[in-house]
């Protein structure tokens, strides 16, 4: 009973604290809103000047503006004259660490870099690249994007570094940098200097290959060679390296099992080039959704770049002629990503470009 | 707000050991052998846990050394409010805050608690030595701060970084120091703690307890004349006056404030003479402990906070506990207590009975001789004068000890004494021929220290006179030991006893040097104690009124702002002043695209100088050699194998050999460049 009572008086308060705490949310997004300020796509290079640098104390500064106050009560009520130089002192370093904190981040230089494209439910990771410009170091940059956990940088003087912002992925399609966050409290942890950023980038999300799928859709009509490979052993041209995307079919499970250090190898056949097939949306079978035909003709299009045969990709908006290589295997999981996507637009300006190879998988 | 909690290093505990560590040792002295073992052992704990890697300890644990460290002091002084108990729970929570570092917070905590024990020192002692100390320990504390939030410099590097923003804070320091509206403390009621005595005049003077006074040569009180300071033998400085006689000893009577004027004033009517003249001087009390404060005689204006007592003692409300600095005007001419009630004369005629019966009958005869008519007491005390001058007493620190009857034996048998047994015999003779007489205590003399013009008056200058009461006249001083050892009046205590006996060491024969020396020291404390400890409310008017500026608080605040204001404007460009150190090839090019972009070419930030060049050149095809031109040297500039000049430190090693030669074909190429541009 005592403690349903004691529940019970706790409710008003939890939700004025829940009130609050939407209020405060809302409050901040209007803030960053405010100071995001700038046209998009922001123009690059983005250089943070000093109007969008924010600084305000932490609660260690908070902590340390109390502690002063009671030094200085101290100080003041036991007549201590070097009580006032110390806490004047401290003041000082409280005002100075405001400057340098500040000065840590302010004329940081942000470029977008490079961001590869990812299969959905890998991460993915988009460069970002902070130039100092000044002869000291910048240290302890904090970047983060939707509130997880930052990374921590430190940029040498008068150069570049690095900053990959991984984020989890879910979704085939465009992915937006969402906006980051970059912040520092060195080197007193006094006082926060903090800006935003949200510099036009996007990854290119492919679909998630389907786990299982059914055999690679090979029609008499197109796959003059294919029947070739689909029956066979008997080109059989040498052995390479096994890719996680080759199909198991493919792996010399006898030559795995002579070999000690249980490396998988792939069999290679002759007249691979000859080999030629037709990837067709309608070929898959019937009753799956879009996402799970699109995950299919995913599985199909990698297992056929692996096994090093002319594709061709056939989607009821889209037609891809059979080649074969990276460039076109990138086209190809492209147009997979971004079919029947609401509202997408025609790729413009890809960060990654496609046309360059990702061996990704 | 994204935070990194990361768990404390082994370096940021070490910092944070290392600014505990000096935090506490000034403050060692200060605290019972207990706290101060129990804080040791706490480093040490903490200290081998750190290097030798261990699990700190549990926090039931830690919760019993707090609870049991808190019992301690409570055992210790009764209490846990009041400075003392307040600081030994400091040290209590910090010793054991150093056994729980886990996160960043936990640091923070720590260099908190630095800071508060930096302050707690102040409490003991605010000397020149003490604020070297602590300057070390704020430095040491504010690098822990900063391992704290970074931990990869070495230690070196960590101690300059915290030296530099504590060097940047200086100037702010000082301007808040000088312009901050003070405000006289205290601001609550402080639980008092029991002081160790404070060697010092007492209310009771025996005989024998001056002579005690005189062994130490600390400082009572120093002086600063407005004016040429008067004749040393009229430094008389009056401070208790002890009307009661017990046979052996003599009291002060008197601590009810009775007047908070001068019950007296100057008279107008007299002449202005060099004898009547007021004194204005600024006196800088050393703490006593008690309430009396000391003036030359008489005080036309009374200090703030204090008042006059029927018999003229100067009280202030409050016990002196810190140094106090009072200015005073005095008028040596004045005349008082001409209107004394009846009951303070006759206070001044009691005598114990059947005591020094020698003297007694002695007075006894001067009266009779006498009698009772007008001027009677004027005659008597001047032969009581010229009885002491026939008695040839002598004037001695070491005094043979005194019996039942002190006067007799001092007048008649020993004949050897200290001021105390010349003061007690005088106002005793006097008394016992019916003239009112008291006994004032206090100090006589000091020395002027040459280096800063302050009269020094140390405990070894402490005095014992008589005040009489005459009629038309009031009180009058009289100093029997001048009639004996004029020397002690005139010059001072090592000059009038004796040779066999020792005087206080700093009034020995010195060697030149060294007394130089010790003047010196002693100036530099002076001002030390004047203008940063002294540094009050009255000083920061003054110190303003000197600059012609009004100060009120408001003026204050304003100024204040106004120059911190200043002082961080100043800062801030020096500290953002590398905005963009571009270098010279890079500005030159920049400077290059501008002129292009004027013709209609605009630059791309990803197009390479030749890239840039044949576009550049498609649009102007009269310029093309020269664009051209351009582009290769620039390109030479910058990406040709030299790579290092722009970030070369003017003093490597190795960039040194290379480097001039180097330089050298860079500039030309520079000047090349620019050159070409110019032409364009």
């Amino acid at each position: 009973m005592p403690q349903e009572k004691h529940r019970s008086r706790r409710r008003p308060l939890r939700l004025l604290n829940h009130w609050l705490r939407g209020l405060r949310q809302r409050g901040h997004e209007r803030f960053v809103r405010w100071a995001l300020r700038v046209p998009t796509p922001e123009p690059v290079p983005i250089t943070l000047v000093q109007r969008r640098v924010y600084v305000l104390p932490t609660r260690v500064g908070l902590a340390f503006g109390l502690a002063l106050v009671s030094i200085f009560l101290g100080a003041v009520n036991y007549n201590l004259s070097l009580g006032h130089a110390l806490v004047f002192w401290l003041a000082g370093l409280g005002l100075v660490s405001i400057l340098h904190t500040f000065r840590n981040l302010v004329q940081l230089t942000i470029n977008p870099g490079r961001c590869a494209p990812v299969f959905a439910g890998e991460t993915a990771c988009f460069d970002l690249l902070l130039t100092n410009t000044r002869r000291d170091a910048r240290t302890h940059l904090l970047l983060s994007a939707n509130d997880l956990p930052p990374i921590d940088m430190d940029i040498p003087p008068h150069s570049t570094s690095t900053a990959r912002i991984a984020l989890p992925t879910n979704q085939r399609g465009w992915m937006k940098l969402p906006r980051i966050t970059i912040e520092t409290t060195w080197p007193l942890g006094l006082v926060r200097a903090w800006s935003y950023v949200a510099p036009a980038m996007q990854c290119l999300v492919y679909p998630a290959p389907a786990k299982t799928a059914p055999p690679l859709p090979f029609s008499g009509a197109t796959a003059q060679g294919a029947r070739h490979t689909g029956q066979g052993a008997d080109d059989f041209a040498g052995l390479r390296g096994h890719q996680r995307s080759d199909p198991p079919r493919h792996v010399a499970w006898k030559a795995a099992a002579r070999q000690d250090n249980g490396k998988l190898q792939t069999k290679l056949f002759s007249g691979e080039s000859a080999q030629e097939l037709w990837l067709d949306w309608e070929a898959a079978p019937a009753n799956l959704t879009t996402e799970q035909r699109i995950a299919c003709m995913t599985r199909w299009l990698l297992d056929a770049d692996a096994a090093g045969m002319r594709w061709g990709l056939r989607l009821p908006t889209l037609r891809l002629a059979p080649a074969q290589g990276a460039a076109h295997r990138a086209t190809g999981l492209q147009a997979l990503a971004l079919y029947a996507l609401p509202g997408v637009v025609p790729s413009k300006t890809t960060p990654g470009p496609p046309k360059k190879s990702h061996g990704a998988t | 707000m994204a935070r990194l909690e990361r768990p404390i290093t082994r370096r940021q505990s070490l910092w944070l050991l290392a600014a505990a560590i000096t935090a506490f040792t000034p403050l060692a002295q200060h605290m019972p052998l207990w706290l101060s073992a129990f804080a040791g052992t706490a480093f040490a704990w903490r200290a081998w846990l750190t290097l030798r890697g261990g699990r700190l300890p549990a926090r039931w644990l830690l919760v019993l050394m707090v609870a049991a460290g808190s019992a301690g002091v409570f055992i210790e002084y009764r209490s846990l409010f009041g400075r003392t108990p307040g600081i030994a729970l400091l040290l209590i929570f910090l010793s054991l805050k150093l056994m729980e570092l886990r996160a960043p917070r936990d640091a923070v905590v720590t260099v908190l608690l630095c800071y508060f024990l930096i302050l707690g020192q102040f409490l003991f002692t605010q000397t020149i030595p003490t604020a070297l100390l602590t300057c070390t320990a704020v430095i040491l504390t504010t690098a822990a701060l900063l391992a704290a939030n970074n931990d990869r410099p070495s230690i070196r590097q960590q101690l300059r970084h915290a030296g530099s923003l504590l060097l940047q804070a200086l100037p702010l320091m000082l301007l808040l120091f000088l312009l901050f509206p003070r405000i006289t403390g205290p601001l609550w009621g402080m639980p008092e703690d029991r002081r160790s005595a404070v060697s010092g005049l007492t209310d009771t003077m025996a005989p024998g307890s001056i002579a005690q006074v005189s062994q130490s040569d600390a400082v009572a009180f120093r002086v600063a004349f407005k004016s040429a300071p008067p004749a040393q033998a009229s430094l008389y400085w009056r401070g208790l006056v002890m009307p009661d006689f017990d046979g052996r000893a003599w009291r002060v009577r008197e601590t009810r404030e009775a007047y908070t004027k001068p019950p007296y004033s100057q008279q107008p009517s007299e002449q202005p003479s060099p004898e009547n003249k007021p004194v204005d001087y600024e006196l800088t009390l050393e703490p006593h402990g008690k309430r009396w404060l000391f003036a030359l005689e008489s005080p036309l204006i009374l200090p703030a906070e204090s008042a006059l007592t029927r018999d003229y003692q100067l009280l202030a409300h409050q016990p002196i506990r810190t140094r106090q600095r009072y200015a005073l005007s005095s008028s040596p001419a004045i005349k008082k207590g001409l209107a004394d009630p009846v009951d303070v004369l006759r206070a001044s005629l009691a005598l114990p009975a059947n005591s020094n019966p020698r003297t007694r009958a002695l007075a006894a005869g001067w009266r009779k001789q006498h009698g009772t008519g007008n001027g009677a007491d004027a005659a008597i005390v001047k032969t009581a004068e010229d009885f002491f001058n026939r008695q040839l007493l002598s004037y001695t620190l070491n005094p043979p000890l005194a019996g039942q009857h002190s006067v007799d034996e001092f007048l008649f048998d020993s004949k050897r004494g200290f001021c105390e047994h010349f003061a007690s015999a005088f106002a005793f003779a006097l008394r016992a021929a019916g003239v009112p007489a008291r006994v004032v205590a206090g100090y006589q003399g000091g020395e002027v220290n040459p280096v800063d013009g302050y009269l020094v008056v140390r405990q070894y200058d402490a005095h014992a006179w008589t005040e009489v009461w005459l009629a038309k006249q009031g009180w009058v001083r009289i100093d029997p030991t001048a009639i004996a050892a004029p020397r002690r009046i005139d010059s001072n205590l090592a000059s009038a006893i004796p040779a066999t006996d020792t005087p206080p060491f700093l009034m020995r024969e010195q060697m030149p040097w060294l007394k130089a020396l010790r003047y010196r020291l002693d100036a530099v404390n002076n001002g030390w104690n004047q203008w940063v400890l002294g540094y009050d409310p009255q000083r920061q008017r003054d110190f303003l009124q000197r600059f012609g500026l009004d100060p009120d608080w408001r003026n204050m605040t304003a100024l204040l702002a106004t120059l911190c204001g200043l002082a961080l404007l100043i800062l801030t460009f020096w500290v953002l002043r590398q905005r963009e150190k571009m270098d010279p090839a890079h500005r030159a090019w920049r400077r290059f695209t501008r002129k292009l972009a004027k013709r209609g070419v605009v630059w791309q930030a990803w197009e390479g100088p030749d890239t840039f060049a044949a576009r550049a050149t498609q649009k102007l095809p009269g310029q093309a050699e020269k664009i051209h031109a351009i582009a290769r040297c620039y390109a030479n500039l910058r990406y040709a194998r030299h790579a290092s000049y722009a970030d070369t430190p003017p003093n490597d090693g190795i960039a040194q050999s290379h480097g001039v030669a180097h330089r050298k074909t860079l500039a030309n190429g520079l000047t090349r460049l620019n050159q070409l541009i110019n032409e364009l």
